[in-house]
């Protein structure tokens, strides 16, 4: 970006579209983790532990697209990885009542020093990276100008990874199942009156566990994302509390699947514009815009503040029998 | 008839969901079941892994002793506990009123800017002793500050605290950034960093920490402002009005309502003390062992104390064995990691270990006792209150 911006100018038509491509590549890994944070929230489950799924997700997703030569190997790796540690999760906290709290630490903190570890003692050499992702341009709409993106090196709206697209779906199907099906009553039952959902013949644990499956596989896919499609490479600090911003995403949603999408690009867009100033000479601190989100939402929830829609069994274990 | 034997009944103690199991148990196996066999078990994992790798765990544990305790290396393990200690009594105060205050890595990072950056334009101005206690208060009244909005949101309009400490923390790295990049940055130097003190104007050493191996005066005094402020933490939780009502709001906030005790004052009470807890934390780690800050400088310890705390079951003289341990493995730690050509990210592994695994013997001790390891938190009464 930084050298398009160099050789370009700030306003012209390639440095906005680099600026609107910024933002979907920051955005993504976001979108997803949010995604899967919500579903598990709005089951009753509130996973802290979503920064070491990502970080997983992102080192299974690099070595596997790294050794297995393809994108979607990576991906596939990375959700596997996210889900395989949200086990942990369901075992400690959903069948197991444990807080959530201290597990979800427990988690971030281990997949922090196990990523390190097998990383520095795997590739501590070579530091490999991987290739440029493929890109499909739709047809028609990839020459508009600006969100168009055709030819770019990072695209733009209507120039991405085949995967940006399917998340974008996935994104409507998770706020559909929600709102209108048995499967997404249910989910909701779990983390509104889990007593009433078990009443009524319907597997608290199972509901939970699937939900909390799904954030794994979900913020795995967002790190897989992160070190495959907008970084090309692992390192130890490459999520840098991703996975707290978007736990943070996915409450601020209210638990609405759109909003957590619409909340992670502009995320992404307040990172992108950063670099985007700070290339334009514009006397803006990275630092300021980076907390701008935050600090807007945090001036909104004090003025207008009104209590933030949570299920009310969050963070709750499920025991059978009891009242 | 009836009127006596409900006058009996009510004369009896009400069962003892909790300690009832201790009984059980018995407390010397209670208290190494859910404080020794965690720690034990992790080292233990840990030491599989470092043979899976091949490295010898043995001489790896060796490595850790003599980096963190050997030579002069005992005196940066000491300092250490400074700021970890302070940060978990701060954690002590908030969780034991059920508040997760997540935000001590903001609060920390914030504190520690402003009083780096002031520090060096008051030495000109102030004797040195009045300097160092007048940062102390700043960093100590900055941390508490940073707790403000969360604490008045959840007050106020009992929004999850765990939501908007979060995003205070992102905040407060970023502020502190600025805050050094911009108006505390050190003009003499391009590196964004604040000036140094000079080295004499640090924190004084305790008498008789000095060692002959190096040229370091001593362990700073802020160790011992921590293990007094440990102390006064447990007096306050244990002995005093304010922390027996801030327990109650802890154990049930629909109880402390109906105690009739000042819920948001209280929720607002435990959030400055614990902010203030934390803001020292930083005075300790900048006036006593940095002497200044830089832009990237961000130790994270929030994290690594949040095991520590809950294996001493939130009391805050108990943790203190546990912050000398950690800071030792983590002095050690790095040293040790370096010798086996290892990435010093391998203790945040053992971390995480141990409070995985004190997950785990917590359920075992559920089962077999029935009690939990947050004082006063049964999940039965808690979800009732939710249910109420």
């Amino acid at each position: 970006m930084t050298t398009v911006l160099a050789a370009t100018g700030v306003f012209s038509e390639q440095a906005l579209t680099a600026l609107v491509a910024g933002a979907i590549l920051a955005g993504v890994p976001l979108m997803f983790a949010a995604l899967g944070e919500l579903v598990s929230q709005r089951a009753g489950v509130l996973n802290i532990g979503l920064e070491g799924m990502m970080l997983m997700g992102a080192y299974a997703g690099f070595v596997a697209a790294y050794h297995g030569g393809s994108e979607w190997l990576g991906f596939g790796a990375g959700m596997l990885a996210g889900a395989g540690v949200s086990l942990l999760m369901v075992l400690f906290c959903v069948r197991w009542g444990l807080d959530q709290i201290v597990t979800g630490i427990a988690i971030t903190l281990t997949c922090e020093g196990a990523t390190a570890l097998i990383f520095e003692s795997e590739f501590a050499e070579s530091r490999p990276t991987l290739g440029a992702t493929d890109k499909l341009a739709i047809a028609g709409l990839s020459d508009l100008p600006v969100v168009g993106g055709k030819g770019e090196s990072n695209g733009s709206v209507f120039t991405q990874p085949l995967i940006v697209y399917l998340g974008l779906v996935l994104a409507v199907l998770v706020a559909w199942m929600l709102r209108r099906t048995h499967m997404g009553l249910n989910v909701r039952a779990a983390g509104d009156a889990p007593g009433a959902l078990d009443a009524a013949g319907v597997s608290v644990f199972a509901t939970r566990s699937w939900a909390v499956l799904f954030a794994g596989a979900m913020a795995g896919l967002g790190g897989a994302f992160l070190a495959i499609v907008s970084a090309g490479l692992f390192q130890d600090t490459i999520v840098g509390g991703r996975g707290f911003i978007a736990i943070v995403l996915a409450m601020l949603a209210r638990s609405r699947p759109l909003w957590a999408v619409v909340g992670a690009m502009l995320f992404g867009a307040s990172l992108s514009i950063a670099d985007w100033a700070q290339v334009a000479q514009i006397n803006i601190s990275t630092d300021f815009v980076f907390m701008l989100p935050f600090l807007l939402v945090l001036v909104v929830l004090v003025l207008f503040g009104r209590r933030a829609y949570l299920p009310a069994a969050l963070a709750l274990p499920y025991e059978r029998g009891s009242r | 008839m009836t009127e006596t034997t409900a006058a009996v009944e009510l004369r009896e103690p009400p069962p003892r969901e909790v300690t009832g199991g201790q009984a059980q148990l018995g407390r010397v196996s209670d208290f190494f079941l859910r404080s020794i066999l965690p720690l034990v078990l992790a080292l233990g994992t840990g030491a599989i892994i470092l043979a899976a790798i091949g490295v010898d765990p043995i001489q790896y544990y060796k490595d850790v002793y003599s980096g963190g305790v050997q030579f002069a290396a005992w005196q940066d393990s000491l300092m250490r506990v400074a700021p970890l200690l302070l940060i978990a009594v701060g954690l002590i105060v908030a969780f034991r009123a059920g508040i997760w205050n997540l935000g001590m890595d903001g609060q920390f990072l914030l504190a520690a800017a402003v009083i780096s950056g002031l520090g060096s334009r008051f030495e000109e101005h102030l004797p040195n002793t009045i300097n160092l206690l007048l940062l102390s208060l700043i960093a100590g009244a900055v941390g508490a500050a940073w707790t403000i909005v969360p604490a008045l949101l959840k007050a106020r309009y009992e929004l999850n605290e765990i939501i908007t400490t979060l995003m205070m923390t992102f905040i407060g790295i970023n502020l502190a950034q600025i805050l050094v990049k911009g108006p505390f940055q050190d003009p003499t130097t391009t590196t964004p960093q604040t000036r140094a003190f000079d080295f004499t104007a640090l924190l004084p050493s305790i008498p008789g920490t000095e060692s002959t191996s190096r040229r370091w005066p001593g362990v700073h005094v802020g160790l011992l402002v921590a293990v007094a402020a440990a102390f006064v933490v447990w007096f306050l939780m244990s002995r005093t009005s304010l922390g027996l009502r801030l327990q109650v709001l802890g154990a049930s906030m629909r109880s402390a309502r109906h105690m009739g005790l000042d819920v948001p004052r209280l929720i607002i009470v435990a959030f400055l003390l614990s902010g203030f807890f934390v803001g020292l934390a930083a005075a300790t780690e900048i006036l006593g062992v940095k002497g200044y800050q830089r832009a990237d400088w961000n130790p994270a310890f929030g994290l690594w104390v949040v095991p520590l705390v809950f294996l001493a079951r939130l009391h805050a003289i108990g943790v203190i064995p546990y912050v000398v341990l950690l800071s030792l493995a983590s002095i050690g730690g790095d040293y040790a990691a370096q010798n086996a050509g290892l990435t010093p990210q391998f203790t945040l592994l053992l971390v995480g270990l141990t409070l995985l695994f004190m997950a785990l013997t917590e359920w075992i001790a559920r089962r077999a006792a029935g009690g939990s390891y947050l004082p006063g938190v049964s999940y039965r009464r808690h979800r009732a209150e939710r249910a109420g």
